[in-house]
């Protein structure tokens, strides 16, 4: 028998959202444990997801799909049980050995902000966040990522609240059709620990010395964020985002009209 | 204020940052099933036998698809599909009716199973012979068997032929010059995706990777049988299209996987199959010759294109900026088209301008060193402020305008006309110019908009976004027709059962729903105005409505505010929870490429303002400059900086605008230092077939790019005066590129793109 923690797959704010609603329900429940869809199904049944969806942020609960089986539809060929934290909430499930990371989250948990760009690792729209470190997906196999962290572009806002880099990639107009944006967002929250952490890069003057904090620079920036491909040509914007998160101040948007002419 | 114009930031911005908006691959369905194609490895031959029978007892297999057992479509019918709208087939080919093989790559089967992962396992092991014959797959080979053709898109293909040689020999100064362009790929990041939905046998949804969800309504009706409101098409959001997403065969092929395995089934391309499946910009050949008299003044212009076609009547039609720039007694622009064993070439980002502006631009560049003019002073020498072949006036021209505020801007006054002048370290700088143009279409569309009596207002068309700001700037336009903030507006785009628009392309989009979106919320506002007339209630009751304006939710008595109604109070007076309007506009030009069907009354918009090709010639102008940096010793090419001016009319969002700008720019350098696909010369199968070996611009090939419009509305075109946007940025890019490596190093590269081992040939 395997062991399940209760509150397995409910975030902090599912989990109080729960406790504010039903202060009586709580021992029972605890006892008894419930997994998210048992949570969202008692909202809705309960007349109460209104309030619910109120009180945690449409957004986070929206973002989150309900997973359709538990169980996989199908016989799986050579499956292999998997267990990893997707966006805070453990995922066990019995995967093909074949299956990418990027696939398992789209095809299998519903999080399908994660984009197949290539499935070759050529493009950087399957930008996840492992462990801290930005990781091509669909280069990942499920199967490796075993007690890992996974941090998708669904996991990056807090409530209501955006990333900081979501909201400068808005100002910015860091995209266009939007299908490279979550893998360019992923890489640029990953982007800002490697700077943090000294990491050298291509156009580092001296990789020899390593920094305490590397500095970004456009040319940088521009390096680092190389592997994540935009065909509608977001990348001035994009770089414009990027330094403004991590300059901390307000950089200014650049749009006017020939002088004279308006 | 004006809400349209102002830079605001995308009202889908949220969604598409935070993972929630939904393309077509991720509209899975409760039991889906998982659809993998199957490939030609020939070019041309017949299929002898398939292995079919072994791999149905695959794990996971539901089905295997193939000639052999493929649901029967209506055979193509080019007059029955135009009648029906469904004339724009990618290629002329519904897929699996036959075991003829027409190029490498072609769908010959394809795998339903239960995952991803099996069906892609078992099209792996699908075991296909084939009967190969000698196939066509090489331009050069083949251009002694092409042919002329006559028409292209309704216009006349072969334009004074043969009339410019005598001129061009006679004339004092000339140019003439071959210049040649590879085979581009579109490569949008989302790979074109379908899942298919089938409710009973006589209605399906099709969630779709499309440019036109009405077109691809209309052609899989046509092909499965159906009345068209029974199929509905679904693309909410579409990752990218550039010319690639119109309707190509696996969108029929998955509609037929489904049919067969009876359950819903999601297919995906792969982005090998973005090479062969969904088009491509052909390669052109391209001889310009530019004759003068002695003091620069243009005598003569000669555009000859040599490309090819496969399965469809379309070909890259590379002169098409030849005959719309620049004042010259005689042009001559012809075509040679041959026929290639390869996957079909389509549309793709500015088709035509793009090989033809380099091809045109660098050509005036040579006549300008020749005459030791400089080269924005001789364009403008050569300026016409009329149509050259059909004689109108352009609707709105402000084309020299965008060559003086680009060279001011750019600080083109330093350069000098003789090359190698300049210097950083070891690199040698040049600056390079080139015009930009693109026609301004426009094309019939219907707008409905719809308000309740909280104040929402929703805007709705089967018009799409892909990319484009399309959502944004009908919710600007709409909040200024109405006197409601943006915020208020929802819009409603992206699915074929709303009213019909035309397709993202052709640069359209914006100068063919805006008039239609206009219209409808005009219509709104005189129903509001006759409701509140005519209720006692209301403080507006009795008066006319011509004294009546409008703006912050409300009417009012013009020059009297305190005599005024809110759009709510007179909602909830007359007890109507909602009040809709629908409005088509049918410009003068004809309906376009809209499906025909106008769902609402045409209106009345007077022919000078309605885009009357009889009257005006419409086209949008710019100016490209661009700085580059060479390596000398390595034949590397950088570009460091671009200004780009353009004249495109009314500028609807500086800043959705500018990205667009932007992104045809870069475009403009891929073509210019990277892009191309190579071919196998014995097999004719793309060698280049990932993003690994076709290179796109990453971050750090783009420098910073200077952008400025010049905004002056377009009278003419609509009673909006914007044109399209979305393809003029990339026009005369490559040529502004290569004219600025003439004037770092003297050398003259005339066959795209400019990589190194091309420096050192030349």
């Amino acid at each position: 028998m395997e062991e399940q923690p209760l509150f397995s797959d409910l975030s902090e704010a599912e989990r109080k959202a729960l406790e504010e609603l039903m202060p009586d329900e709580m021992g029972e429940i605890m006892s008894s444990g419930i997994k998210r869809r048992h949570f969202l199904k008692l909202f809705a049944v309960t007349g109460t997801s209104l309030l619910a969806a109120n009180l945690l942020g449409i957004e986070q609960l929206m973002a989150r799909s309900i997973p359709i089986e538990e169980q996989p539809p199908v016989l799986i060929e050579n499956g292999i049980n998997v267990s990893f934290q997707v966006n805070g909430s453990t995922q066990k499930l019995m995967v093909d050995s074949r299956m990418t990371l990027l696939d398992t989250l789209r095809e299998r948990l519903g999080l399908t902000g994660s984009k197949k760009g290539c499935d070759h690792g050529q493009c950087g729209a399957c930008t996840v966040i492992v462990d801290d470190k930005r990781v091509l997906s669909c280069l990942t196999l499920a199967a490796t990522c075993e007690d890992k962290k996974v941090t998708t572009i669904e996991g990056l806002a807090t409530g209501n609240e955006l990333h900081p880099m979501q909201t400068s990639f808005i100002k910015h107009d860091g995209f266009q059709c939007g299908y490279c944006t979550p893998g360019q967002i992923c890489s640029a929250v990953a982007l800002m620990g490697e700077a943090k952490n000294g990491d050298a890069s291509y156009v580092t003057a001296n990789v020899r010395e390593k920094k305490k904090a590397v500095e970004l620079s456009n040319e940088e920036i521009r390096e680092r964020m190389s592997g994540n491909i935009c065909r509608c040509g977001a990348y001035p914007n994009i770089v414009s985002a990027i330094r403004e998160v991590h300059g901390d101040k307000a950089v200014a948007q650049v749009w006017q009209f020939a002088e004279g002419t308006i | 204020m004006s809400e349209t114009g102002k830079p605001i930031s995308r009202i889908d911005g949220r969604m598409k940052v935070s993972g929630k908006a939904t393309y077509a691959a991720e509209f899975n369905q409760p039991n889906m099933a998982y659809a993998f194609p199957v490939r030609a490895s020939i070019a041309k031959g017949k299929i002898a036998s398939i292995n079919d029978d072994i791999i149905r007892k695959e794990a996971g297999v539901i089905a295997v698809i193939s000639y052999k057992n493929a649901y029967k479509l209506k055979p193509l019918d080019m007059q029955a599909q135009m009648k029906a709208g469904a004339g724009f087939l990618g290629e002329n080919l519904p897929p699996l009716q036959d075991n003829t093989v027409h190029y490498p790559g072609q769908f010959v089967a394809v795998i339903v199973a239960e995952t991803y992962e099996q069906a892609r396992a078992a099209a792996y092991k699908l075991q296909v012979k084939y009967i190969a014959d000698k196939a066509a797959v090489d331009l050069k080979t083949e251009l002694p068997k092409s042919t002329k053709p006559k028409m292209f898109m309704g216009e006349e293909a072969q334009v004074n032929e043969g009339k410019a040689a005598g001129p061009l020999a006679a004339s004092a100064k000339k140019v003439d010059h071959t210049y040649s362009t590879p085979v581009e790929h579109h490569h949008p990041m989302e790979p074109h995706a379908t899942v298919a939905v089938w409710e009973g046998t006589d209605k399906l949804t099709l969630y779709d990777a499309t440019q036109g969800v009405g077109l691809t309504s209309a052609i899989a009706a046509y092909f499965f049988g159906l009345k068209q409101e029974n199929v509905r098409v679904m693309a909410p959001f579409v990752g990218g299209g550039f010319g690639s997403k119109g309707l190509w065969l696996h969108t029929l092929l998955v509609a037929m996987a489904a049919k067969a395995a009876n359950r819903p089934v999601k297919l995906a391309l792969t982005r090998q199959m973005m090479q062969t499946n969904v088009g491509h910009r052909a390669a052109t050949i391209q001889r310009v010759g530019v004759g003068t008299d002695a003091g620069g003044q243009l005598n003569v212009l000669r555009h000859h294109t040599n490309t090819y076609n496969n399965l469809t009547q379309f070909f890259e039609p590379s002169g098409k900026q030849t005959l719309v720039l620049y004042k010259a007694r005689l042009r001559e622009v012809t075509y040679n088209v041959a026929h290639l064993d390869r996957s079909t070439p389509t549309f793709m980002r500015a088709p035509g301008e793009t090989p033809g502006t380099f091809a045109l631009e660098c050509a005036m560049d040579e006549m300008a060193y020749q005459l030791k003019m400089d080269p924005v002073e001789f364009r403008i020498k050569n300026h016409t402020t009329k149509d050259p072949v059909k004689g109108h006036d352009f609707s709105s021209e402000f084309l020299v305008d965008c060559y003086r505020t680009g060279a001011k801007r750019f600080g083109w006054a330093s350069r000098s006309i003789e090359p190698r002048q300049k210097r950083q370290g070891k690199y040698l700088v040049g600056y390079g110019m080139a015009t930009a143009t693109y026609p301004g279409g426009r094309s019939a569309a219907s707008v409905k908009v719809l308000m309740n009596n909280k104040g929402d207002v929703t805007v709705m068309t089967a018009s799409i976004d892909i990319g484009t700001g399309t959502y944004t700037v009908l919710a600007q336009t709409a909040a200024d027709a109405l006197g409601i903030p943006v915020e208020k507006i929802d819009v409603k785009i992206g699915d074929s059962s709303l009213p019909p628009a035309p397709l993202a392309g052709g640069s359209q989009t914006t100068a063919s729903i805006h008039p239609a979106a206009l219209d409808a919320c005009v219509l709104l506002r005189k129903e509001l105005i006759s409701m509140a007339i005519a209720d006692p209630g209301s403080k507006l009751n009795g008066s006319k409505p011509d004294d009546i304006d409008f703006a912050n939710g409300k009417l009012f008595v013009k020059g009297n505010k305190d005599k005024s109604d809110t759009y709510l109070d007179i909602l909830n007076r007359a007890k109507r929870n909602e009040i809709e309007a629908c409005a088509t506009t049918l410009p003068v030009s004809g309906a376009g490429l809209t499906v025909p069907s106008a769902l609402c009354t045409p209106s009345q918009t007077p022919a000078e303002q309605n885009s009357d090709i009889k009257q005006y010639a419409f086209h949008s102008f710019g100016a490209q400059f661009a700085e580059v940096w060479v390596d000398e010793d390595l034949g590397t090419i950088r570009v460091k900086r671009v200004t780009s001016v353009q004249d495109v009319g009314r500028i609807m969002n500086e800043k959705t605008a500018r990205s667009q700008i932007i992104g045809g720019v870069i475009f403009g350098i891929g073509a210019a230092l990277m892009e191309a696909t190579e071919y196998d010369k014995r097999w004719g199968n793309p060698v280049t077939r990932t993003l690994a070996d076709y290179h796109v611009p990453v971050h750090l090939d783009v420098p910073p790019i200077d952008v400025h419009f010049i905004g002056k509305p377009d009278p003419h075109i609509s009673p909006i005066g914007a044109r399209g946007i979305g393809e003029i940025g990339i026009t005369g890019v490559s040529a502004a590129i290569a004219n600025a490596v003439f004037n770092a190093t003297g050398k003259r590269l005339r066959d795209l793109p400019l990589t190194p081992e091309k420096f050192f040939e030349s």
